[in-house]
């Protein structure tokens, strides 16, 4: 028994008193009487004086205390995880693999969040790059419209409930011998696949699906005809010295392109050597593929299978082989030529299509075969795994479900109401299914039509391995304990199999029968090696002989001669774009703000159409048409695209969603309804038709409004044989006339230099190897908490992005020119405003220079933004009272400013309005408060970090050991990021080269950042 | 009543018959003088001036609820972007800066250079000075982005460090120009102020007004009318006005270097200096001229404002009007003969671009308009002048909107080129400066006498050239 100590005698005694007085908190009698009573007052020792302090304190500590900001608690660790260390970041390695995007990355986490995407550079695949989509993906993690936990038609419900429910009804289906449907996106993984195998094992009349949104089973097809392999081969662009695409945007999306970007570069970069690959795009749309081409020729789509046929009869002419029957098309003259160019590079030449026709892809691998393509550049032994959709399965399986022959359909990984050609069949034969269960992560258009939806976890948060090409194992992990009441997809398949292991162990019990076999560790060792680099490359399988395709050519080619593409008064193109995709990850507020790589427009598709075309039909900027194809009508803005083809359109697909979420609803149009299928195949094209609507012009709101580079030594570029004649060709400096003659403008200062003791930071940007894709203005996003500004204030000119990729396109007009046809000055300056109907276009990323003799730096007149001893130019942002003279005086117009509130305002209703999209934050960056100004700091907290690091270890810092967010995200490792003073870094070496510049050299503002030329592989005829 | 008996009953000698033009018109004693000048002060305020007091409060109240939206949501309510960093709120501060520059001009200036005719408009430009660089100063202010932090531009001492302002802004510089001529004009004037305000303490008290004697008793500083007094205040202005001139230039010589010292096309410039104090003394001069033809009118100083005042502020505004149509044309030929294509664009820009509107304009109402002084009718014609001084004032703020938007919108990197126009909030907030210049303007017509009583004392004195018979008593 306790022991009891007592407060005195009362207590023992329990007196009465006392027991009175022990439940009272003030045991003693308060003096209130004196206080209060009118007696008290008179004779009260509290004074006037008295009164007026306690009166005086009273008030001052009431102000006080409602002037105290809100307080947001933290709650330390009570037991410290041993892996996490506040303000350490901790990377894991993981694997991306949605159906259409593959890339294996590396998952930066702070406090047991992910934040950051970045490439995982040990991938044999994509070599560290990764895409837009990609590295906006974590965004989506924390997306406020996923699901916080099942769905039983449309209403919250539990686990077990749903489970039981979904086997009841998957039982009494299979004692029906109904059919059940696993419709899903393009699988790589090896595991989940085997657990869709039990499913199947256990419901038998269960059959897999696979339907890509974009499809690739034209060519899937065309292999399997040609070399009896159904599969999409393995690229190599980087053994190519020529390459023909006929509309292929290998760099902005088709198949593989993080690979194929990283791969074509590297004939492209002109380090220590002279060779380039040559580059001939065939297209409708200008693509991100297109403007980076040598030579780039318009076609409409109805011509692309024509113009293979003619390819192929160049190149059999010239390699004595037999002809077929052919058709005349507008470009043959280009197409002689490229025969030409390709049958002199045989053996290191590669021709590929976008074409979903599987005879069109029957001739190109004719002709890859007759370049002998098949031993260099194409593999079709270690094939790619990414895309496997058959779009006659999904044809017949709509056929099938509106006959009502299908009792259940599991919906992994698509949304075919949204994607669907033909949608309202879709719509029509899902509502005859007895039983519809999705996967997705929200109510979208299909899984709201859904009977059930079992939400998948977050890729993030989720184990999962991949096979994106045969051989090469991808692992993913989870990065965070799942946000929601999800369960990954594969656990649902097993536990309604009767398989109730988790999916972590059921993957390692795969791997120990399959994969692990392939090599010599123990499993644990080789599970634990496997998962922390994310990957595993098997021994290559001995290659079998390519076999020559064995197909009837002739037969081939007259069935594409008889069997037109759709042909029309506007022949459409459908097509991804870089940001948005496919459209799944559409609510992802970056992407939707991510300025598309050629139009420079935000939130938005819109039908592209050629000026002149436009011009010629009564259509200007903005018009609003009615767009009809395919039994179909969607209205859209029409947008002036120099480099279209005339007499075509095109319309990016992913848009128009409904259910997708806040940020995407309502944005634009979905014109997936309007692809044609022609021999129960997908084609990303129409005929089309359309109509002028009375709605008012439409307003984009796009990045880069002014297309031209006014003859303006901006972007400075040369050709490849002047560039092999002179190293500098193309890179004149930048006189400034004096006293004394012409002077370079570096001799022409006033200015003291400044003194960088130990470092000067900064980067140097190949123009060459920089395509354009955008990566790194999301990889900038993500680490630099730029916020999002929405529509209309892109419209306003408002977005907040710290890097640009300024897109210019060539003018038909120029200064010499206008000075041969005797033009005044006036209308030069006007008609250089105006694109060439066919454009060259260069890209080229514009950050803060970080300037050493910065003009921004003289005019603050708080100096909040000033230098570095490092050469950085940095921003104070709790000193900056926002005059925006900086801004006015940068002639880059990198600085950014806060125009508005951009967190927790209602108006700005995207990730950083909500608890849940603020976990994206990066700790490291502040976030910026109204009305300061911002902009590139050279991800001065990186840099922070490595010094730190290196300090630590009591070392020099490596070249190369930290990267800026953006070098980081680049897949062709365009940026490159450095310390100047190091002489043996990269960037020390590329200051001297003769192709590096600084922009607008003759400021003389000496920035930090240069530019390496752009070199193009023209040939002298062309422009 | 009595004024008019007056005119009729002596004879006034023919213009001709004179040495030069009377300063005034009519034949005045002290006491009417006095009483002509001190009669808005002392009588009741009439319709008119209601009206217009009332329409200037309202205006005035709008435009700082348009502030007050401004800095309780974000500059984002105004129609900057990325590249267009300011526009309307610089525009009027230049604007105001110039039209203030009439006053101390006319003051300081022409007090040294001994002309007299000065006497008649000097308080009212001061004051209208004052105003006006009030209403300046709400610009740079209400444009930074965190307005509430705006002390952070005086050098005081300070918690945060070693923080300190940074001496190579022009924006510094404007700080230190404009407070200073802020505080240097509010003096001057109001030194000038103490003998009238004296004299109206002294007709208050005679007319038996305590609490306006008591009030203008405080407000003239204990002004006693001894020699001392005025010994020390012939002094005080003499030193005022030296300090002042210099200020006259280098206010807008400073604003000018906002511009002048950025590397903006168009901006970098180093005719701009001369070119800015030129355009100031133009457009405050045409401000003048507006205000003072409605008031000569509205409080009934004909007499005191005349013609000749009026031909006289022509000339400097053909003569600066000139200099800054001079200065177009030299930008146009340096931007040519340097041979930097950036700057060529930029004019090119100016004159055929998307905002060749604002830059005619500009041209029309700066530079042709205010050539048609140069006929002696127009100048002299009160309605013509009035109707051109509105040009001006038009014109001088096309030129400020041209130099910083059309400069801005389209300057190095075409990729960041964009238009810009404005919103509500921005119009708003400039008629609200411009409610504001006149409630300011109304209240003082009002409080203060708007001529200098006792200056103009001591040249009716001088023009009085009748024999001694007929001079009143």
């Amino acid at each position: 028994m306790e022991k009891k100590y007592w407060k005195g005698l009362e207590e023992l005694h329990s007196d009465a008193e006392f027991v009175k007085q022990k439940n009272n908190e003030f045991a003693e009698a308060l003096p209130l009487e004196d206080v209060f009573s009118s007696k008290a007052t008179n004779n009260s020792t509290t004074d006037r004086r008295d009164f007026l302090k306690f009166l005086g304190f009273g008030v001052a500590a009431a102000t006080l205390a409602s002037c105290e900001a809100p307080v947001k608690k933290t709650i330390p660790y009570l037991i410290k995880p041993e892996e996490i260390t506040p303000g350490v970041a901790n990377w894991y390695a993981s694997t991306y693999a949605d159906g259409s995007d593959y890339c294996s990355i590396l998952v930066k986490t702070r406090e047991g969040r992910p934040i950051k995407i970045e490439g995982n550079p040990n991938s044999t695949i994509t070599k560290g790059g990764v895409n837009a989509r990609v590295q906006a993906s974590v965004l989506s993690l924390y997306d406020t419209a996923r699901l916080r936990g099942p769905l039983a038609a449309g209403k919250a419900a539990k686990w077990d409930d749903v489970d039981q429910k979904i086997v009841a009804k998957l039982n009494a289906v299979n004692e029906n011998k109904g059919n059940i449907r696993i419709l899903t996106a393009s699988i790589t993984s090896p595991s989940t696949k085997k657990a869709i195998s039990e499913f199947t094992a256990k419901y038998p009349s269960a059959k897999q699906i696979t339907y890509d949104a974009v499809s690739y089973s034209g060519m899937i097809e065309a292999n399997k005809n040609s070399f009896g392999k159904a599969v999409l081969p393995s690229y190599r662009f980087d053994n190519a010295s020529v390459i023909v695409s006929f509309g292929a945007d290998f760099l902005g999306g088709w198949i593989s392109s993080v690979e194929y970007s990283n791969q074509y570069i590297q004939t492209r970069k002109l380090r220590g050597t002279t060779k380039m690959s040559r580059h001939i795009q065939f297209e409708t749309a200008l693509s991100l593929t297109g403007s980076n081409a040598d030579k780039r020729v318009a076609i409409k789509p109805s011509e692309q299978a024509l113009a293979i046929l003619n390819l192929y009869n160049q190149i059999a002419t010239l390699a004595g082989s037999a002809t077929v029957s052919d058709k005349a098309v507008p470009c043959a003259k280009d197409i002689k030529a490229a025969a030409q160019e390709l049958w002199a590079a045989k053996g290191k030449a590669l021709v590929v299509s976008s074409s979903n026709d599987t005879n069109t892809q029957m001739m190109v691998n004719a002709i890859n075969n007759l370049l002998g393509s098949y031993s260099s550049t194409i593999d079709l032994d270690n094939h790619c795994n990414i895309k496997q959709g058959n779009d006659a399965a999904m044809v017949e399986l709509m056929e099938e479900m509106n006959k009502g022959e299908v009792a259940a359909v599991i919906l992994y990984g698509v949304n075919p109401a949204l994607t669907s050609p033909k949608v309202d069949d879709f719509k029509k034969g899902l509502a005859k299914v007895g039983l519809k269960i999705s996967f997705a992560d929200r109510a979208d258009e299909t899984a709201s039509l859904c009977d059930f939806v079992c939400p998948d976890h977050n890729y993030l948060e989720a184990w999962n391995d991949a096979e994106p090409k045969k051989g090469n194992y991808s692992l993913a992990q989870p990065t965070i304990s799942p946000l929601f009441s999800t369960r990954a997809a594969q656990e649902s398949l097993l536990s309604w199999s009767g398989n109730k292991m988790d999916y972590m162990t059921y993957m390692q019990e795969n791997w120990k029968g399959t994969i692990a076999t392939t090599q010599s560790l123990t499993f644990d060792a080789f599970w634990t090696n496997s998962i922390q680099s994310g990957l595993y490359t098997a021994p290559n399988a001995p290659a079998t002989a390519t076999t020559a395709p064995t197909v009837d050519l002739a037969a081939t080619a007259s069935a594409i001669i008889s069997n037109p593409a759709p042909k029309g008064d506007l022949e459409v193109v459908f097509y991804e774009k870089s940001g948005i995709g496919n459209g799944a990850q559409a609510n992802n507020p970056w992407l939707q703000e991510f300025p598309d790589p050629i139009s420079k427009v935000t939130w938005d598709n819109y039908l592209a159409v050629s000026p002149k075309y436009a011009g010629d039909n009564g259509l200007v900027a903005g018009t609003v048409v009615n767009l009809e194809a395919n039994g179909q009508s969607v209205k859209l803005p029409v947008l002036l695209q120099p480099g279209q083809a005339y007499g075509t359109a095109s319309v990016a697909i992913g848009y128009g969603r409904t259910h997708a979420g806040k940020a995407a609803n309502g944005v634009g149009a979905n014109v997936y309804p309007m692809i044609s299928v022609v021999n129960k195949a997908f084609h990303m094209m129409a005929a089309a038709k359309i109509t002028k609507t009375n709605d008012a012009l439409h307003e984009f709101a796009a990045t880069q409004t002014h297309h031209t580079m006014m003859g303006r030594a901006i972007v400075k570029e040369t050709t490849l044989a002047e560039y092999i004649k002179n190293p500098a060709a193309g890179n004149a400096p930048e006189l400034i006339q004096t006293n004394f003659g012409k002077r370079p403008s570096e001799e022409v200062t006033l200015w003291n230099e400044h003194e960088n003791p130990k470092h000067r930071w900064g980067m140097a940007i190949d123009l060459n190897a920089c395509i354009g894709c955008g990566g790194c203005v999301v990889g900038c996003q993500a680490e630099n908490n730029v916020p999002v500004v929405g529509k209309d204030e892109v419209r306003r000119s408002r977005e907040m992005h710290w890097i640009r990729i300024d897109r210019y396109y060539t003018s038909d007009m120029n200064e010499e020119r206008g000075h041969e046809e005797h033009k005044g000055t006036k209308d030069v300056m006007h008609e250089m405003e105006v694109p060439s109907e066919n454009p060259q276009v260069v890209f080229q990323p514009v950050m803060c220079q970080h300037c050493n003799h910065a003009p921004c730096e003289t005019v603050c007149p708080v100096a909040a933004t000033n230098h570095s001893s490092e050469g950085l130019n940095q921003m104070a942002y709790n000193r900056c009272i926002g005059t925006r003279y900086c801004a006015n005086n940068c002639p880059y117009k990198v600085r950014r400013f806060n125009w508005f509130s951009y967190t927790d305002n209602n108006k700005f209703d995207f990730n950083m309005n909500d608890d849940l999209g603020k976990m994206v934050l990066n700790p490291d960056v502040v976030v910026r408060s109204r009305g300061v100004m911002e902009k590139c700091s050279m991800c001065v907290q990186r840099i922070q970090e490595g010094k730190l690091k290196a300090k630590k270890e009591n070392r020099n810092i490596v070249d190369g050991e930290f990267k800026t967010a953006c070098a980081q995200s680049c897949p062709t490792n365009a940026i490159v990021f450095g310390d100047y003073q190091n002489p043996d870094s990269e960037i020390a070496k590329l200051e001297k080269d003769q192709r590096a510049y600084h922009l607008l050299g003759e400021l003389n503002v000496q920035p930090n950042i240069i530019y390496l030329t752009k070199v193009r592989n023209t040939m002298s005829n062309e422009a | 009543m009595q004024m008019h008996e007056t005119h009729n009953t002596i004879a006034v000698p023919p213009d001709g018959a004179r040495l030069r033009t009377p300063l005034i018109k009519g034949v005045k004693t002290y006491t009417q003088l006095s009483d002509d000048i001190c009669r808005p002060v002392e009588g009741k305020a009439n319709k008119w001036w209601w009206a217009a007091f009332t329409l200037s409060v309202i205006a005035m109240t709008w435009g700082f609820l348009c502030i007050a939206y401004e800095v309780g949501t974000g500059i984002g309510v105004w129609g900057l972007n990325k590249t267009v960093g300011w526009a309307w709120d610089i525009t009027n501060f230049v604007w105001w800066i110039g039209i203030g520059h009439a006053g101390t001009l006319i003051s300081a200036i022409l007090l040294l250079f001994r002309q007299r005719w000065r006497m008649s408009i000097n308080r009212s430009a001061e004051a209208m000075t004052i105003f006006a660089v009030v209403c300046a100063g709400l610009f740079p202010v209400f444009h930074m982005g965190r307005v509430w932090l705006a002390y952070w531009v005086l050098p005081l001492g300070n918690q945060f460090g070693s923080l300190w302002v940074n001496f190579n802004s022009p924006l510094l510089w404007d700080v230190f120009a404009i407070s200073t001529y802020f505080s240097v004009s509010l003096v001057f004037w109001y030194m000038g102020l103490l003998p009238d305000l004296a004299t109206i303490r002294d007709r208050a008290g005679l007319a038996g007004r305590k609490t306006m004697q008591y009030v203008y008793s405080w407000l003239s500083f204990g002004w006693k009318g001894s020699a001392r007094d005025w010994s020390r205040f012939e002094e005080v202005s003499l030193v005022l006005a030296g300090l002042s001139t210099p200020l006259v230039l280098s206010v807008h010589t400073i604003v000018s270097m906002d511009f002048a010292t950025s590397l903006v096309p168009g901006w970098h410039t180093t005719i701009f200096p001369p070119y800015f104090v030129a355009g100031a003394i133009f457009s405050g001069f045409a401000m003048v001229l507006t205000l003072m033809l409605v008031a000569r009118k509205v409080l009934n100083l004909e007499d005191y404002i005349t013609v000749e005042h009026v031909e006289a502020m022509n000339k400097i505004i053909t003569l600066t009007g000139s200099i800054v149509g001079v200065a177009y044309l030299t930008e146009f030929f340096i931007a040519w003969y340097s041979g930097v294509e950036y700057e060529a664009y930029a004019f090119l820009n100016r004159a055929t671009g998307p905002y060749w509107w604002a830059y005619w304009s500009m041209m029309t109402c700066n530079v042709i308009t205010p050539q048609l002084f140069w006929f002696r009718k127009i100048r002299r014609s009160l309605v013509l002048t009035f109707i051109i001084s509105i040009f001006v004032n038009i014109g001088m703020w096309f030129e400020r909107f041209v130099i910083i938007v059309t400069s801005l919108h389209r300057d190095y990197l075409p990729s960041s080129w964009v238009m810009y126009s404005p919103t509500f909030v921005e119009v708003g907030m400039f008629i609200g400066t411009m409610g504001l210049f006149f409630t300011l303007f109304l209240l003082f017509c009002r409080v203060f006498p708007v001529i200098a009583l006792a200056e103009l004392k001591s040249v009716i004195k001088q023009i009085d050239e009748r024999p001694e018979n007929e001079r009143p008593h």
